[in-house]
């Protein structure tokens, strides 16, 4: 077992889900408190990632990364290295390609909450921050389960978006994804069977865990 | 004195009313469908007009031509709905406590347990509201209301859950409460029995437009003979 992978395809899978659900609550806040039209094209932006093709996805963050763009030029200055084909540049990708398992389940958690909850909350004063903080998060905190557990299975699955940007640099950015599909093309069936028992006890154990806490109390469902 | 000149489209329903509430208590009566709620959202500045204004002693609620929509809890406005719209995983007196919090502790639990035993609640404190009745539910909504101390207050039929005798006397502890507070109410109903039993300033909603404005016994009056012609007939 390569457990040096293991440990770089938990440690972005954790800081990835993270980051991503500290934007993903006020983005969804906005897309469901919100009477913009425009929000409809930011909730747009954010569900892009679930129709696009991950290698598509990787080949743009590449080249905005890259040298070639001003912005890219930028990053690099600012960190003294290219985000490209680093563990950092891994996190922005897997952020965004991400993005719609994180902000979709909350969009729809708190678009559940009674309409009438929170116009009594905005009558007594409550700023758009508390009642995220007081209204949405407690009453869809099972939405927030999910986000979490989503974003966290999607990210350690990924694979095209990670081989693009991030190649295949053992310690930086070989995530589990990348030594299965390198275990294969070398014939190690053995190894590969491994790799795919760890990833595969990751998403049954996450979704049983989601499952499990969504089933009602002490009875059948309704 | 509120003052408001309202006209709002929703769907096919146009609403469009101008009027002047000087009584401290005002009663819109309107058959349903007539734009009570809307009307009442309107005021409390939950939904913006397409075009007028909301004044409230001298001050400019809302005024679409100035563009000005004074921000919600800044208004000094309460509404209580008929669906009470308790925070479920709240208990009662943190439901209440709500829109104090700015308040200091000490005088916050003061104002809660001021709240609770104006509506007969006090029993209630500590239950969620999943396991209060209707007419419980109602009470404390009107508590958690009244907690800010507003100086206008909506209510849109708040009491329906809770029996006659027990909104009575509901109402008539809330007015003297009002009155010592000088808040100015005003109570949307489709319950003629509603405006007859207070002596307060009718308004007819009919429509979306208001009709009349009066007097109890004059603006009420067409309704008067209708239910006695009910009641001679059966």
């Amino acid at each position: 077992m390569d457990w040096q992978a293991l440990a770089l395809t938990l440690r972005l899978a954790t800081l990835t889900t993270a980051l991503l659900l500290v934007l993903s609550v006020p983005v969804a806040a906005l897309c469901v408190l919100g009477r913009s039209r425009w929000l409809g094209l930011l909730e747009a932006l954010t569900t892009l990632p679930l129709v696009l093709p991950p290698t598509v996805l990787g080949f743009f963050l590449l080249v905005l990364l890259g040298p070639r763009t001003a912005f890219g030029r930028g990053i690099t200055a600012l960190l003294g290295h290219p985000l490209a084909f680093s563990f950092s540049g891994l996190v922005v990708g897997s952020i965004l390609y991400s993005a719609p398992f994180a902000v979709q389940p909350l969009v729809a958690g708190f678009a559940a909450v009674e309409p009438a909850l929170v116009d009594a909350a905005r009558l007594l004063g409550a700023s758009p921050a508390r009642i995220v903080f007081t209204l949405f998060l407690p009453l869809a905190k099972r939405s927030l389960l999910a986000a979490g557990v989503l974003t966290f299975l999607h990210t350690v699955g990924e694979f095209g978006v990670v081989l693009m940007l991030g190649g295949d640099i053992p310690g930086a950015t070989r995530t589990l994804s990348i030594l299965l599909y390198n275990q294969v093309e070398n014939f190690d069936y053995a190894a590969a069977n491994r790799t795919v028992a760890v990833l595969l006890t990751l998403s049954v154990g996450a979704l049983v865990a989601i499952y499990a806490g969504n089933r009602p109390r002490g009875g059948s469902r309704a | 004195m509120l003052e408001f000149s309202l006209e709002a489209r929703r769907g096919h329903f146009h609403l469009q009313c101008d009027g002047r509430f000087s009584s401290r208590w005002t009663v819109v009566f309107g058959p349903s469908g007539a734009g009570k709620s809307t009307l009442l959202r309107l005021l409390a500045g939950l939904d913006r007009p397409d075009r007028g204004h909301v004044t409230f002693e001298g001050e400019a609620l809302t005024d679409t031509k100035r563009h000005v929509h004074c921000r919600l809890g800044r208004r000094a406005t309460s509404l209580v709905a008929q669906q009470p719209a308790l925070f479920p995983h709240m208990s009662v007196a943190a439901n209440i406590a709500y829109g104090i919090a700015a308040l200091k502790p000490a005088q916050r639990a003061a104002r809660v347990d001021e709240m609770l035993a104006l509506v007969e609640a006090s029993p209630l404190a500590q239950r969620r509201p999943g396991e209060l009745s209707g007419g419980e539910a109602q009470r404390v909504a009107l508590a958690r209301a009244l907690a800010p101390l507003p100086r206008l207050l909506l209510l849109d039929e708040p009491f329906s859950a809770l029996d006659g005798e027990a909104s009575d006397a509901i109402v008539s502890r809330l007015q003297v409460w009002l009155r010592a507070h000088q808040v100015q109410t005003v109570l949307v109903t489709h319950d003629a029995t509603d405006a007859f039993a207070s002596e307060a300033e009718v308004a007819i909603l009919h429509e979306g437009r208001i009709a009349t404005i009066g007097p109890a016994p004059t603006a009420l009056a067409a309704e008067r003979q209708r239910i006695l012609d009910r009641l001679s007939g059966a």
